[in-house]
This record gives structure tokens, C-alpha cells and sequence, in this order.
């Protein structure tokens, strides 16, 4: 039961569940957050660095060699995290059958989780110098 | 729950809306959700080869390699593409679903999302692309 059955942007407003309503929102709150860390990210790594010059060591004595620059990446892995996988959500929904779109988003969500940890594991504990 | 979620409420069935003639909006949508996908599987590859930094720089090394080959380069130019579209006509969604008053523009938001994606696009898959020649030369 939509109300609005066609938007010229992208999902429509969900009306009917109240978490549908939430993930839309953090989706598009989110997503104003990734425009300018996303696009800065990919930026820095390709037309102001090399790519080819990135090394392990580099990023350990150069780009993470700042508390700050640490915290950043972290908040842009969190936004991309619940933006990511609850877009992914949303497409799931749409294709997967209903036979087993809960199992499969139950996996959704335990890679979710997995990219948390490993993530955030190697900005809080990669040595300095 | 029957509904989807694309801004047609049903995208499997486009028959049953006998109305519907398409337009940018589907195909706006269409790109945008195929290029959602894409950077989200890049991101799965792209946290766990960060978190190689930590437990196997070396095999990170070897990993950087083949991203700064040529067929890496062109995969970077694509990747690159992908979330500039998808970052362009997703301001492009947030600002008519805050300000559904502008979604009369809606066709002009489509142009100026692909004209800024040219005009940046364009130098950018240059630079990434340019060490292939310059490899070979
Ligand atoms: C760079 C800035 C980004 C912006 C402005 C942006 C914007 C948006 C918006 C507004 C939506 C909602 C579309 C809708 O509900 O119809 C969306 C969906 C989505 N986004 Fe992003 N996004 C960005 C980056 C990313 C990144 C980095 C990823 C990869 C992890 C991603 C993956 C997705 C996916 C999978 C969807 C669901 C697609 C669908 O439902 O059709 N986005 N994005």
C-alpha cells in the first residue's frame, strides 16, 4: 500500500513500515556525507597520488600517520557501511525470492559486520611508525 | 510486501502500468542501482585488501601491483565512472526527495549530473589511464 506509486528521483518516501522509512533516510543522510568523502577518497588516491605509489609502508608512514586522518577514514567506512549494505538491502528485497531473502539478508548483514571489524581493526591498531 | 522499490512501485512488472512511457527517470534509476551494486562489491574487495596493511603488507604490495597494471587501470576507470554517476544523480535524488518543489526540474538535474560527469570525467579517466601509454612508450 504505497501512496505514492511514482517518483521522477529514486525509491519513493516509504509510507507503510517504519523501519523502511528509517533505512531511506539514513540511506540519503548518508549519502551526503559519502559525496564529499567518497569522491574526495577517490580523488586523493588517483589524480593526487599514484596509485602505483601507495604502498603498505607508505600508508602506514604517510596517510594513516595522523590520528585526525584516522578518525576521518573511519567515519567514511561507517557511512559507506550502513549506506552500502542498506542500499544492498533495498535491492535484495526487490530480487531475491521470498523462499530465502531472509537467510540471504541475514548474510547481507554478517558481511556488514565482518567489514566492521576487519575495518576498523587495521585504522585502531596499524602501528604509527 | 509485495511492492519494489524503484520509482515505478513494481519494476518487474512494467506491463501492468499501461501508462508508463519510461524516460530518464527509469534509466537514471536503472544506472544508478547497477552502479550501487558495483561499488558495493568493490568496497567488499577494497576493506579487506586495507585490512591486508595490517596483517600481510607484502601480499597488499602484490595486490597494488595489479591495480596500477593496465587492466587494472581500466577496472580503476570504470569504478571510477560507476561512482561518479552514482554520485551525481544521487544528489541529484536527495535534493528532489527534500525539495520535491524542484522535482519540475527534474530534466535539467538529469543534463547538468551528465555534463559535470563529462567535464570531470573525462580528465580524470585521463589521468589514471595515462601510465599505460606512457609504460609502453
Ligand atoms: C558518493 C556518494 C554517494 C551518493 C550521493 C549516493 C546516493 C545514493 C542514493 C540517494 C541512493 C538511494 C536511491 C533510491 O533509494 O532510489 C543510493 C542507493 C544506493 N547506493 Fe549510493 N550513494 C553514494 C555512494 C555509494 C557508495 C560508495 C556505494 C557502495 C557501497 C553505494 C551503494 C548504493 C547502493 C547499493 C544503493 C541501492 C541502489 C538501489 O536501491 O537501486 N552508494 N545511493
Amino acid at each position: 500500500m504505497s501512496a505514492q506509486k511514482y517518483s521522477l528521483s529514486g525509491r519513493p518516501r516509504p509510507t507503510g513500515s517504519r523501519v523502511d522509512l528509517y533505512v531511506w533516510r539514513a540511506v540519503r543522510i548518508t549519502s551526503i556525507a559519502l559525496f564529499v568523502l567518497a569522491l574526495a577518497h577517490f580523488s586523493i588516491t588517483h589524480f593526487v597520488y599514484e596509485v602505483g605509489d601507495q604502498s603498505a609502508e607508505w600508508v602506514r608512514q604517510t596517510r594513516w600517520n595522523s590520528i585526525p586522518l584516522r578518525v576521518l577514514d573511519w567515519g567514511m567506512l561507517m557511512a559507506v557501511l550502513v549506506h552500502g549494505f542498506l542500499g544492498m538491502r533495498t535491492v535484495m528485497q526487490d530480487y531475491v525470492p521470498s523462499r530465502i531473502r531472509q537467510a540471504s539478508l541475514i548474510g547481507l548483514y554478517a558481511i556488514a559486520l565482518l567489514l566492521f571489524v576487519l575495518g576498523t581493526q587495521v585504522i585502531a591498531t596499524l602501528p604509527m611508525r | 510486501m509485495t511492492q519494489g522499490s524503484s520509482p515505478l512501485a513494481s519494476p518487474q512488472k512494467l506491463r501492468n502500468y499501461p501508462s508508463y512511457r519510461g524516460g530518464e527517470g527509469m534509466v537514471a534509476w536503472a544506472f544508478h542501482r547497477i552502479s550501487g551494486i558495483g561499488v558495493w562489491a568493490f568496497i567488499v574487495l577494497h576493506v579487506v585488501d586495507i585490512w591486508l596493511i595490517g596483517v600481510n603488507p607484502a601480499l597488499y604490495d602484490q595486490l597494488g601491483n595489479i591495480y596500477s597494471s593496465a587492466p587494472g587501470r581500466v577496472m580503476e576507470t570504470l569504478l571510477g565512472a560507476a561512482l561518479f554517476y552514482h554520485a551525481l544523480n544521487g544528489m541529484r535524488i536527495v535534493v528532489m526527495d527534500f525539495w520535491p518543489a524542484l522535482t519540475i526540474y527534474h530534466r535539467g538535474l538529469w543534463r547538468a549530473v551528465w555534463v559535470t560527469f563529462f567535464i570531470f570525467g573525462l580528465p580524470g579517466a585521463y589521468i589514471i589511464l595515462k601510465p599505460i601509454w606512457e609504460m609502453a612508450a
